[in-house]
């Protein structure tokens, strides 16, 4: 690996730490839903793991990821696999897959919420998508959670509005399951990078990102945290990697993902 | 047997009351000719079953719908679709939300003729916790709940093909075919609209047989409609209006859908709405989608 680089975007740097969620996982297929999580899983089969199976975000498996913007056609993109939609389920439920996903709540089980915000379950303050496919992800298989603006709005204080998909809560544990059933990994925002590996399974800080304090983590977020020993600072991208990511965004548009495209290192 | 029909002879089969199923997914083959005709025909009180789009928002939008059966009301792009949003937060519908693979299950269970199929997915989510309809049952082989996600019967499904022939044979030349042969075979009664109406001579390559899913006893009613999935694509043909799908949304979200619906379906022919979006070869013209 070269060394850190010296300038980098928090868009950038936030890809880097969520394409680490992929490095150990083997040949599983990388789901990144939205352009950074896509980037991040891209960026890891690109370098970590070439074992990644990747989607077109529609209908074919390919060996080579395709770029995240600047896409054209997918005529002549390099397919390997057909994987329809009903396919992918069939991925699902054999496992092997690690999605990172972008929830609207996350409360402090794990659970996450893109369907619906407020009011009543018969009549919502906000609709949202519908639940999708997290009930069935996140009993299949590892999830990981991209939050690009840390709040207390999306880390809420009490459970989500909907529970759309399975977390650490005891009282919501199906019979015959432990918490070793559930796998939600990682969790990358603006902010910091955090697991559930806290004592049964509390949401965990891991490291901050430069420039960030721990205070300013726990006043963003609704409910306790517990934080690894010896809390360091989420690792700068090195130059190679920078450079891996520019070739799969050749027209930047990471640096419209968040707002103002801050730096990567705020101190 | 000839299965040829028109879009208001094949509709007249949706009753008030029924459970339709409608194929395609989001923003993408989706049979919205149909859709138009049933939003100029009186049936209402509809239950309403899909892998949602702009077909679910526009019938909630003209409340047409009693319950809507989704996992998601999406047209990815835009990723909330503005009529069912609207219905949603007004109280006006029911529902019966799942995860998309559930739905799958549902629709599998219904096309074998079973009541229910076991599955984990929804265990420890608010899909249970919500949905009073949803059991949960033991298994006769190991010491784990399960959920019975059950047969998601319909009386019948509205589906959008590539290319069909009289008789009912039905190519998606799309990449994806979703889970348009289970909402055939899940369904008392199927209609298939079409964008090609071809002689029964094409399906003898065997690649092009290899495109129909299934076998034509489950097609009741061929609709021939060029064009006849816009504004959503129909894929490798056309791709889906972005533009004419924003204006649908600004439509509803200033409370106008009923302008929308005059300029554009009640009172007026697939032949007068192709003319308003610019024509046939405007439709045909619209490129496929890169991601």
């Amino acid at each position: 690996m070269s060394e850190a680089a010296s300038s980098y975007s928090l868009a950038e740097l936030m890809v880097v730490a969520a394409s680490r969620v992929f490095d150990n996982e083997g040949e599983v297929l990388a789901t990144g839903i939205g352009l950074l999580p896509r980037l991040a899983a891209s960026l890891a089969m690109k370098t970590t793991n070439p074992d990644l199976m990747m989607t077109d975000s529609q209908s074919f498996l390919l060996s080579e990821p395709n770029p995240v913007s600047g896409m054209k056609t997918h005529a002549g993109q390099a397919n390997e696999t057909w994987l329809g939609f009903r396919a992918v389920f069939d991925n699902v439920w054999s496992g092997k897959r690690h999605a990172m996903v972008g929830p609207s709540q996350i409360d402090r089980f794990g659970q996450a919420n893109i369907s619906a915000l407020g009011g009543t379950y018969q009549q919502p303050k906000v609709q949202l998508l519908g639940v999708r496919g997290f009930p069935g992800n996140s009993i299949s298989h590892g999830n990981s959670f991209f939050v690009p603006q840390h709040s207390t709005r999306v880390f809420v204080e009490g459970e989500c509005d909907v529970v759309g998909s399975i977390g650490y809560n005891p009282d919501r544990l199906p019979k015959g399951y432990t918490f070793d059933d559930i796998d939600v990994r990682q969790v990358i925002t603006d902010l910091c990078v955090m697991d559930f590996n806290g004592p049964n399974r509390q949401m965990r800080i891991v490291s901050l990102h430069p420039g960030v304090t721990e205070q300013e983590v726990r006043e963003k977020t609704g409910f306790e945290l517990a934080v690894v020993e010896n809390l360091g600072t989420t690792p700068a991208p090195t130059q190679a990697q920078l450079d891996v990511i520019a070739e799969l965004d050749p027209l930047n548009a990471r640096s419209k993902q968040l707002k103002d495209n801050p730096p990567g290192d705020r101190r | 047997m000839n299965k040829l029909q028109s879009a208001k002879e094949a509709v007249a089969a949706i009753q008030s009351g029924m459970t339709i199923g409608i194929g395609g997914w989001g923003p993408r083959r989706k049979p919205m000719a149909l859709v138009r005709e049933l939003l100029r025909s009186d049936a209402t009180d509809l239950t309403v079953i899909a892998y949602g789009g702009a077909d679910v928002g526009m019938l909630c939008a003209a409340g047409k719908v009693k319950k809507v059966i989704f996992a998601f009301v999406s047209l990815d792009f835009m990723p909330l679709e503005p009529g069912f949003r609207q219905a949603r937060q007004a109280g006006a519908i029911e529902v019966f939300e799942i995860d998309e693979g559930m739905m799958l299950q549902g629709l599998r269970a219904a096309s074998w003729r079973i009541p229910f199929i076991p599955t984990n997915v929804g265990l420890g989510t608010d899909v249970v916790a919500r949905n009073p309809e949803l059991k949960i049952i033991d298994s006769p082989y190991d010491d784990k709940e399960w959920v019975a996600m059950p047969a998601l019967n319909m009386d019948v499904s509205l589906i959008h093909a590539t290319r069909c022939d009289e008789r009912g044979v039905c190519e998606i030349a799309s990449p994806d075919i979703y889970m348009d042969d289970l909402f055939a075979r899940a369904a008392k009664h199927t209609i298939v609209s079409c964008d090609e109406l071809v002689p029964t001579s094409h399906f003898a390559d065997p690649q092009v047989a290899r495109s129909v899913f299934w076998e034509r006893a489950h097609t009741q009613s061929v609709v021939h409609i060029p064009g006849g999935a816009h504004p959503s694509s129909s894929d490798p043909l056309y791709g889906f209006d972005v533009k004419h799908f924003k204006a649908y949304g600004e439509a509803v979200g200033a409370g106008e859908f009923e302008a929308y619906l005059n300029n554009h379906v009640v009172g007026k022919s697939e032949e007068d709405y192709q003319a308003q979006v610019g024509g046939l070869d405007a439709i045909q013209a619209l490129p496929l989608p890169a991601y």
